[in-house]
């Protein structure tokens, strides 16, 4: 791999909470599939919580300000690019970095879309989105940086065809639902990356990796996200429906991007399947492993650096399961090479001994 | 699906800047929706909606201010974009509920209490750690919350796979001062504001433990750097 490394793509890197803790094998696996393909990441100097969805949900412009000062901290790296692995992350700072832009006018009002139907007297007293982002920062805010998800990274700065050509031990035989989230492509003219409604990039990484992508149609439906806490009863009932789908597509496991959706299907698996049991369905053991885990593996990485043990179900019996069936496969394939080859010869031998019974069946149509 | 249609009180309840007042705080035309459902339809939340999202707009529209503040739906919206992504007429719908959020904040209305508390929960962990401590929030809001033992049995898996920070992890820098006078300052701010909104429920999320942390903070940002001493005023 030393060759991949004189791609010299370097980035800031935005680790976030989350991967200091309930998905630190996301973190790592992130890591160690950027070095292993000769992407550098420079850890943002004392990062701080990018504000995530409850800043949001309770202010626009404390949301701002959160991530904002994370972008002002980016720009210490000498990189204007910042990769995260999580996509709540990847849209705070991007939605920071889009309302700062779109308000870049020294002296503007606040920039609205609306009509005139929607005017507000007050709209053009409103302070822009910037200046009340500054007043909290207390400092000018920035414009350089812009966040991008290590998922974009890897399909458009590495390429998928870079990775296919890094992969050891590709994944033949394991049937991996890819499971984008909400967010990470949503919405399109801020996330600007693959498509909002089909995204592949999932599919090419893992198809890369040598796995069978299965045709999984909720991709992009929401797991249930942060309301686990608040309201379990709606994240069981989203995520229960997301495995019912997945184990009717035939997959081994679900392949995933986001920290919030890993924890809800695999931590949270027990209450999930409790629901689903309670409702007359079936519960699933089906692995829900980070995609950079799966890549990881593909790339032929020790496992002790892409944190397997973290998972809380097992990914190795479906390892283990896909192989057997590769193997399956491929005796069964070689003895019907056989057989026809064993065909083709009784065929030879037998001219003049007059038509065998069933011999007809075997023969193509005349 | 059936889905109902609330009572309307046009001649009583309408608040005829209302709308506009969305308008300005979202940047959205909410003018433009024309009730087309898109954004009902394709929405994960649906079954858990007192008012579908379409009717949450069309009450906009109206005016009807207190029926849209009071909903549990706009607590509801878990900001997933479908409607955003998918509106025929490019209105950042999750926007507009993030915004009637606010209001309803503001108006002093939580309807579903839980999720205000785990929002308040999150951002006072932030606020006094500059990241969010997971261990924490979930201790905090087990308490707070009053189901103690819902995510008990979380935790033996965790700690055996050694996913659960007991001690936070916090920025290495001044960042943690930073963060908490930005929360300072937007509690000031607030305040400041009140007169035209009432704050009081934001204020409650960070300050007590904002203001339990603002002494040491201050030493802080006073021992490392100077930008942020504002904090200590």
């Amino acid at each position: 791999m030393s060759d991949a490394t004189t791609t010299n793509l370097t980035l800031a890197y935005y680790p976030g909470c989350s991967q200091t803790g309930t998905a630190a094998e996301y973190d790592r696996s992130s890591r160690a599939c950027c070095a292993a393909l000769g992407v550098g990441l420079v850890d943002v100097p004392d990062w701080s919580c990018c504000g995530s969805t409850p800043a949001h949900t309770v202010d626009h412009h404390l949301a701002g300000a959160l991530a904002a000062r994370n972008l002002i901290q980016a720009e210490l790296t000498g990189h204007d690019r910042v990769a995260t692995p999580c996509p709540s992350c990847l849209a705070a700072l991007r939605t920071a970095s889009h309302h700062l832009a779109e308000d870049s006018h020294p002296n503007g009002a606040a920039q609205n879309n609306a009509s005139p139907g929607d005017a507000d007297p007050n709209s053009r007293t409103r302070p822009s989105f910037r200046s009340q982002v500054e007043r909290l920062l207390d400092r000018p805010a920035p414009l350089r940086s812009v966040a991008v998800s290590v998922l974009q990274v890897l399909v458009e700065d590495v390429g998928v065809e870079a990775i296919a050509a890094a992969v050891k031990h590709p994944l033949t035989g394991l049937r991996v639902a890819p499971y984008y989230g909400c967010i990470m492509n949503r919405p399109p003219g801020l996330m600007a990356f693959d498509d909002p409604e089909n995204p592949t990039a999932l599919d090419r990484v893992l198809t890369a990796c040598g796995a069978t992508v299965v045709d999984f149609p909720f991709k992009t439906e929401c797991c249930g996200a942060a309301f686990a806490m608040p309201r379990l009863d709606i994240m069981q009932r989203l995520s229960a429906r997301l495995l019912d789908m997945a184990a009717s597509c035939g997959a081994d496991a679900i392949a995933v991007a986001c920290p919030l959706c890993q924890m809800n299907l695999d931590l949270r698996r027990g209450q999930v399947n409790a629901f689903s049991l309670g409702q007359g369905g079936i519960g699933h053991a089906m692995p829900v492993p980070y995609f950079t885990q799966l890549l990881g593996l593909a790339l032929g990485l020790p496992e002790s650096g892409l944190g397997l043990d973290k998972l809380v179900l097992d990914l190795r019996p479906a390892l283990a399961a896909a192989a057997e069936r590769t193997a399956e496969a491929q005796k069964l394939s070689a003895q019907a090479a056989q057989a026809q080859k064993s065909a083709k010869a009784n065929g030879k031998n037998g001219t003049g001994h007059g038509p065998k019974p069933g011999c007809k069946e075997n023969t193509p149509c005349a | 699906m059936h889905i109902p249609t609330p009572p309307l009180d046009l001649e009583h309840a309408r608040d005829a800047s209302f709308q506009a007042a969305v308008a300005s705080e979202s940047g959205q035309c909410l003018a433009s929706c024309y009730q087309c459902g898109m954004c009902t339809a394709g929405c994960a939340y649906t079954p858990d909606y007192d008012v579908p999202v379409h009717q949450v707009m069309r009450l906009v529209q109206l005016g009807l201010r207190e029926q849209v503040l009071s909903c549990r739906a706009i607590w509801l919206c878990a900001s997933c974009q479908a409607c955003t992504t998918r509106c025929p007429n490019n209105i950042d719908v999750a926007r507009v509920m993030d915004v009637l959020r606010h209001m309803a904040r503001r108006a002093g209305h939580a309807p579903e209490a839980n999720v205000k508390t785990f929002a308040d929960s999150f951002l006072a962990s932030v606020a006094r750690h500059g990241r969010v401590f997971e261990a924490g929030l979930a201790a905090v809001f087990a308490i707070k919350s009053g189901r103690p033992m819902q995510d008990a049995g979380l935790g033996l898996p965790m700690l055996t796979r050694g996913k659960l920070a007991l001690i936070p992890h916090e920025p290495t820098g001044n960042g943690k001062a930073e963060v908490a006078a930005i929360f300072a300052r937007f509690n000031r701010f607030a305040d400041q504001g009140a007169g035209r909104h009432s704050h009081d429920d934001v204020q409650r999320s960070g300050t007590p433990k904002a203001s339990a942390n603002t002494p040491k903070a201050r030493s802080d940002t006073a021992k490392d750097s100077a930008p942020t001493t504002e904090d200590g005023q």
